[in-house]
């Protein structure tokens, strides 16, 4: 067994100013989830640079409006808000046609899930889920509501900071990733153990939205831009499979 | 070449269903009866550091059809496509742990102009408690071609266990077991990716 590094509380993957540690104590469901065994580097293969992003069913334009996609005729309630941005390669290239999956809380904070149990109350109008493609410039539009803060039993007095879930394939298996989106100038951000588990200041602010003026439209709803970048191919530990005799 | 710094990980936290096993989303079954290959099902648990089931885990699978090609552009290789096969899966767990797969074998896929690599299949594991997905292969335990894979070769001899899922005849039903421990005794070896 000399061979096995255990890597508990240190950062185990990729990129490390980028991705958080497996480990982080303070986010408490990592401590009995998070791998002991260090990660094992292996070579690129077609297996990694293909992936499922391209081959994904086709979506419907009201799949991106939260808005609207609960089936009822109803609209939901809150604070009505354009999210839109840009997903791109490390070299600034846009990422087209890759499927988005996103999911959020009401605006009360309280998600439509059975093991949400907070007195939030729920909206009937709201299911608190879309998707939708990048265009062929890579950009994305979700029309939803702002959603709210919501309490966690992780530690005394826990909220989590309000934030929407974003799922991304991108071209390749080592393109997809799976995050959250925050909204700017929040006090929780500091006191919540997810954000904060990305080692980098600059990492935990590519994770917050902007305010965008411009995306806002008159008498309709705010606007926010928050761009994606993904992983591409070409900064990889293994450049070319190589085969070790 | 100035590159972009990447967009960072955060966990699916524990109400990820919501957006990603809807009815439409949900990718249990990859194949039609028409689907070319050994028709096979794919089954097993997932358990954390405690040895307990994690009932709230994402597993997302991505292999080659039954001829080793991949549905996807940067796969030239001469092998047919499979009209009837897309080759990506997505299943949750259950109270159990569980999750499962209606699939086919994959193929031989190449490594290189010389060398095939051992057929498998790529594994994705999402959950609350992980601030970044895991990523992995399943092999197939009585595949010969294992001994020669370049990646399994990567794998310390003493974990490649880990990788490999056991056949069994169910009624006429092939099953592939293949449990995933996240932490602790036989934890499964994950990949830097």
């Amino acid at each position: 067994m000399n061979q096995i590094q255990i890597t508990i509380g240190e950062i185990v993957r990729g990129d490390r100013e980028v991705f958080p540690p497996y480990l982080y104590d303070a986010y408490q469901s990592t401590r009995r989830r998070a791998p002991q065994l260090a990660l094992i580097d292996v070579p690129l293969t077609l297996s990694e640079l293909t992936g499922p992003g391209h081959a994904i069913s086709a979506i419907t334009a009201e799949d991106a409006d939260l808005t609207r996609n609960a089936g009822t005729d109803g609209e939901a309630i809150g604070q009505r808000i354009i999210l839109t941005g840009r997903v791109l390669d490390e070299t600034g290239a846009p990422v087209p046609n890759t499927l988005l999956e996103i999911w959020q809380t009401n605006a009360s904070g309280r998600y439509l899930h059975k093991r949400d149990q907070w007195p939030g109350p729920l909206d009937p109008n709201f299911l608190g889920m879309g998707r939708c493609l990048t265009n062929a410039e890579g950009v994305y539009r979700f029309l939803t509501i702002r959603p709210g803060a919501y309490p966690w039993k992780n530690h005394p007095n826990a909220w989590r900071p309000a934030h929407i879930h974003f799922s991304i394939f991108g071209p390749t298996l080592l393109s997809r990733v799976v995050t959250q989106m925050y909204f700017p100038d929040d006090p929780l951000h500091s006191l919540d153990p997810i954000l904060s588990s990305l080692p980098a200041e600059s990492a935990r602010q590519s994770l917050i939205a902007t305010y965008d003026h411009t995306i806002t439209e008159p008498e309709w709803a705010l606007g926010f831009r928050w761009d994606i970048v993904l992983r591409g191919t070409h900064a990889t530990p293994f450049e070319t499979p190589e085969v070790r005799s | 070449m100035s590159t972009l710094p990447l967009t960072g990980s955060q966990t699916v936290g524990p109400f990820f269903s919501l957006g990603l096993l809807y009815e439409e989303a949900r990718r249990n079954v990859l194949t039609r009866p028409e689907t070319a290959g050994e028709h096979i099902r794919i089954e097993g648990h997932i358990f954390d550091g405690d040895g307990m089931p994690v009932p709230d885990a994402l597993i997302e699978i991505w292999q080659a059809n039954a001829y080793g090609r991949y549905n996807h552009p940067a796969d030239q290789s001469a092998a047919p496509l499979d009209p009837e096969f897309t080759g990506f899966g997505r299943s949750g767990t259950d109270e159990d742990g569980h999750y499962w797969f209606k699939t086919i074998k994959p193929g031989r896929v190449a490594f290189n102009a010389q060398i095939q690599q051992a057929p498998h299949i790529c594994v994705t594991i999402f959950a609350r408690g992980l601030l970044n997905h895991l990523v992995t292969h399943l092999y197939f335990a009585d595949e010969p071609a294992n001994a020669e894979d370049v990646t399994l070769l990567c794998v310390p001899e003493e974990r490649r266990a880990t990788l490999l899922a056991r056949r069994a005849d169910e009624g006429g039903t092939i099953v592939y077991s293949f449990d995933i421990v996240l932490q602790g005794t036989n934890e499964t070896a994950f990949f830097n990716l």
